[in-house]
């Protein structure tokens, strides 16, 4: 397996011996941060044509097809269509705060995206409390939204906004009920060691019957934090126009945009690598050759196919379900989804307890 | 029961005139007591108003009203008017029939006649700085010189009631009130399927009152008809409700036939029903994809757009129009079906009827489509009486109102079919209504398809048409109910008058009692199983 920390520290002593050890690590972080930022728009530019070409298939049409082969080009072409597109200002508005808040929600979602271990070697932001982590951070983003709604003065982005922030804050509990039950599990808290564990098995194969409840209950509270169908209260295009973000134009929307996108693949993400074994090959006890054969594709490979194929599930909900009432979605939160959480978290305990568990 | 002794015996001023539909014109001063009497006696219990038409007959101002009875299927035509043109007023009818409170704002804003112990007393369609009233002979095109302003939405309106020593007087109601979250829903708003706006006051997401506005795309058609000869006025029914166009002008060519007494071949018959159905279908598919749509679903959209494309095939194979056909003409229709018409309708009916499942598959089985139609935006068959919502929302809430059933035209009295009728009134039977419906169209095509006879496709008439003075009124199925024409005809080659009974407007006036109570989202999905089309609202 290729350990991605021998081309890092390799990169770390030859900084070192050409320079002090401050400005090393100054450097160092300045070129993680842009590679994020380019991982991010790149991930981003990757969601936004698979939605659209998987939609078009859900939907019997062919998608974008018109810009460079299978419109392979249409993405770029939107892209520099949203970067020079004006930022509209409008009167009456609360101007900073109007500007601030796509800024908000974008940093919340990228240091959340900052926590993925992406292969092995390959983390960035890990340390021993890593899952709380994330999900202080990611609940960040409702600030933002919320923000949005408030400063566009506008009736439509202030229900949006509301509407948002009661439904985030319940399934964020929904989410922490699924982390904990698989840190309890794993007796970690730090993403490294949480993939480490399952050298030997996913977690989903390891933990059957509370790992798979906690994997379902993830996956749904999680379409709901991304506020993506049949979630999508908060912007609900077909009632509020656009939500929160109907008075934004130009690259403040663009911001909006990506950081929906990139907050379903945190959720994809996180889930591969807490259930799915993040960027562990997949091995089948007694069967070597086989095992050896899966060490050879990279971790990354690994990583990145199990975060799409949660993705495409996630986008398979969207394209398929109609969309919910905001009191039906509060109910269900509250008196399904987290009544279901906590009965895992014991069932979880028991299984750990009398080891049940493979 | 003999009606004309009945309504002598309330109203003994009453005059009977009998060219072409019998018409009973009663004096303004009883005109209240003798509707409120045959609405409430129990042999005549005329619980439907069908349409409220303003007239302006030269000398005087006045309101024709047709009723009907869903207990015994009997109608009559009343007639009052007021002599007194410059503050014409006449006693509403809105507390008897709650369709007449919309009607009754359409007829002020057209004719000028305030209504006595209306509620609110506005204008329905036009602005209200607006000077004159334009559906008044003699009203001048020139006053209403293009206005650059915005227009005030106001939060007052008047009503006109009689004091103890009867003087009318003025008295002010308030629609809102300061201290309202007051939304605008519309008129640019994706799911209010065109340019409809509805003034909703909130309470957090709950709806507390809704208030419609009317008019953004108000071409005055009635007016521009009373300047076009007979077979020029066709041309603008298809653009009323364009879902239902055929079966529109087939209502007009119908009543001017009804009332020229022409005889109309069967070949044109068989092929204006089978044409009728079709678009019920097609109007039927866009129900159910806008629903979805409405809803969240874009997938259903794109599945209902995908079939009725081939509808859309079959009318431009034969009409060569799509959304507007422009077919049916007076005496018959414009030109004889393709060669292919039958095959192409006989290969689409299996294919859609298999399709159909799909639609129920994944849509209708949905646990979150039940959860959102189920129960959501009850209206009760009472209410759907009064308010005179016909189509599949009237049988939604059990009210047998198919007009093919109730007054047979062209074809229906000879194919065997159901009505669909639903007890519940919620959304989801609205929903089901229309699913069912289509089923039954389908097995009318099936049983007119093969045996449609040979013959001429149009009866040659006059160049110049001229109907025989006097009433009439005619009514057809139409995709979302009864959409009825009524011609006033002095016996020139342009019409006096000619109304369209619009399908939508009950709708519209029965939303603020539907929604009552319920969500945003549940204005939305019971805007969607209502069903409206705005240009036929607004006319």
């Amino acid at each position: 397996m290729f350990d991605f920390s021998v081309v890092s520290s390799w990169i770390h002593q030859f900084l070192t011996s050409v320079m002090p050890e401050g400005l090393a690590i100054f450097l160092e972080c300045l070129v993680v941060g842009v590679c994020i930022l380019a991982a991010y728009a790149v991930i981003a530019m990757i969601l936004i044509y698979m939605e659209r070409k998987i939609c078009a298939w859900f939907q019997c049409r062919i998608g974008p097809d018109r810009v460079g082969k299978f419109g392979l080009l249409q993405l770029f072409a939107d892209v520099i269509k949203m970067l020079i597109k004006e930022i509209v200002e409008l009167k009456n508005t609360d101007k900073f705060l109007h500007a601030l808040a796509p800024y908000i929600v974008i940093l919340s979602s990228i240091l959340a995206f900052a926590c993925l271990p992406i292969n092995k070697g390959m983390e960035i932001l890990d340390f021993n409390i890593g899952v709380v982590f994330l999900v202080a951070v990611s609940s960040l983003g409702v600030i933002g939204i919320l923000l949005a709604g408030w400063s566009s003065n506008s009736k439509y982005t202030m229900i949006g906004a509301m509407r948002s922030g009661a439904q985030i804050i319940s399934y964020e509990l929904s989410i922490g009920m699924c982390l904990l039950a698989v840190a309890i599990f794993t007796g970690t808290l730090q993403f490294s060691e949480i993939v480490a564990f399952q050298a030997d098995g996913w977690l989903i194969f390891k933990g059957h019957i509370p790992a798979v409840i906690a994997f379902i209950v993830y996956l749904i509270a999680g379409n709901a934090e991304t506020n993506r169908g049949p979630f999508d209260m908060p912007e609900a295009e077909s009632e509020l126009t656009a939500g929160y973000h109907t008075e934004y134009s130009g690259m403040h929307f663009g911001f909006f945009y990506l950081s929906e996108y990139l907050n379903m693949f945190i959720i994809a993400g996180v889930a591969a690598t807490i259930f799915l074994g993040g960027w562990m090959p997949l091995h089948i006890s007694g069967l070597e050759g086989f095992n050896a054969i899966m060490d050879y594709i990279p971790g990354f490979v690994w990583f990145f196919g199990k975060a799409f194929f949660v993705v495409f599930l996630l986008m398979w909900m969207r394209w398929t379900f109609v969309r919910l009432r905001i009191d039906q979605l509060l109910k269900f939160e509250w008196k399904i989804l987290l009544p279901i959480g906590l009965f895992n978290l014991v069932l979880m305990i028991l299984v750990v307890v009398f080891k049940l568990h493979f | 029961m003999d009606l004309k002794k009945r309504i002598l015996e309330i109203a003994p001023e009453t005059q009977f005139v009998e060219q072409g539909d019998i018409k009973a014109i009663v004096p303004s001063s009883s005109f209240y007591a003798l509707a409120k009497k045959l609405k409430e006696d129990e042999d005549t219990s005329f619980d439907f108003l069908l349409s409220l038409t303003g007239m302006d007959f030269g000398d005087s101002l006045g309101v024709i009203y047709h009723l009907e009875s869903t207990k015994y299927g009997h109608t009559c035509v009343l007639q009052t008017s007021t002599t007194n043109r410059e503050n014409p007023e006449l006693y509403s009818v809105c507390d008897l029939w709650k369709t007449a409170n919309f009607n009754e704002r359409e007829v002020y804003d057209f004719f000028g006649i305030r209504f006595i112990n209306h509620p609110d007393m506005r204008r329905l369609f036009l602005r209200d700085e607006w000077n004159g009233y334009p559906f008044r002979k003699d009203y001048d095109m020139d006053s209403n010189p293009l206005n650059m302003t915005n227009e005030v939405t106001e939060d007052k309106t008047t009503e006109l009631t009689i004091d103890a020593e009867g003087n009318v007087i003025e008295k002010e109601n308030t629609l809102f009130d300061d201290k309202e979250y007051v939304i605008n829903i519309g008129p640019q708003h994706p799911s209010t399927h065109g340019v409809l706006r509805f003034r909703t006051s909130l309470q957090g997401e709950i709806i507390k009152k809704i208030e419609p506005y009317c008019g953004y795309i108000h071409r005055g058609i009635e007016k521009m008809n009373e300047n076009l000869t007979y077979p020029q006025t066709l041309a603008l029914t298809d653009r009323l409700d364009y879902l239902s166009a055929h079966q529109n002008r087939h209502a007009l060519c119908m009543l001017i036939e009804k009332a020229l007494g022409v005889e109309i071949p069967e070949r044109v018959q068989y092929i204006r029903t089978i044409m009728d159905e079709l678009q019920r279908i097609d109007s039927h598919i866009l129900f159910y994809s806008c629903l979805a749509m409405d809803m969240g679903a874009i997938t259903p959209f794109t599945y209902g757009f995908r079939d009725r494309e081939m509808i859309l095939d079959i009318f431009e194979q034969t009409t060569g129009g799509r959304l507007i056909q422009n077919y049916n003409v007076v005496g018959g229709v414009q030109a004889d079906i393709h060669p292919d018409f039958v095959n192409s309708v006989k290969k689409f009916i299996p294919y859609f009827r298999n399709i159909l499942k799909e639609y129920h598959d994944i849509f209708t089985g949905n646990v979150i489509v039940h959860q959102r139609l189920k129960g959501v935006g009850v209206l009760s068959k009472e209410d759907a009486i009064s308010f005179g919502t016909t189509g599949g929302t009237g049988r939604a809430s059990g009210w047998a109102c198919d007009t093919r059933k109730r007054k047979p035209y062209a074809m229906y009295d000879k194919v065997d079919f159901k009505e669909i009728v639903y007890t519940e009134g919620d959304s989801f039977a609205r929903y089901m209504v229309r699913m069912d419906e289509m089923l039954e169209s389908m097995k009318i095509i099936e049983q007119l398809i093969d045996n449609i006879p040979e013959g001429a496709y149009q009866v040659k008439m006059k160049p110049i048409i001229k109907v025989p003075e006097g009433s009439y009124f005619t009514s057809v199925e139409s995709s979302r109910g009864e959409f009825g024409v009524f011609l006033e005809s002095k016996g020139d080659k342009y019409p006096y008058r000619l109304k369209y009974r619009s399908t939508g407007l009950p709708l519209v006036a029965a939303v603020d009692t539907i929604t009552k109570g319920g969500k945003i989202a549940d204005l939305i999905a019971i805007g969607g199983t209502l069903d409206y089309v705005i240009p036929d609202i607004d006319r």
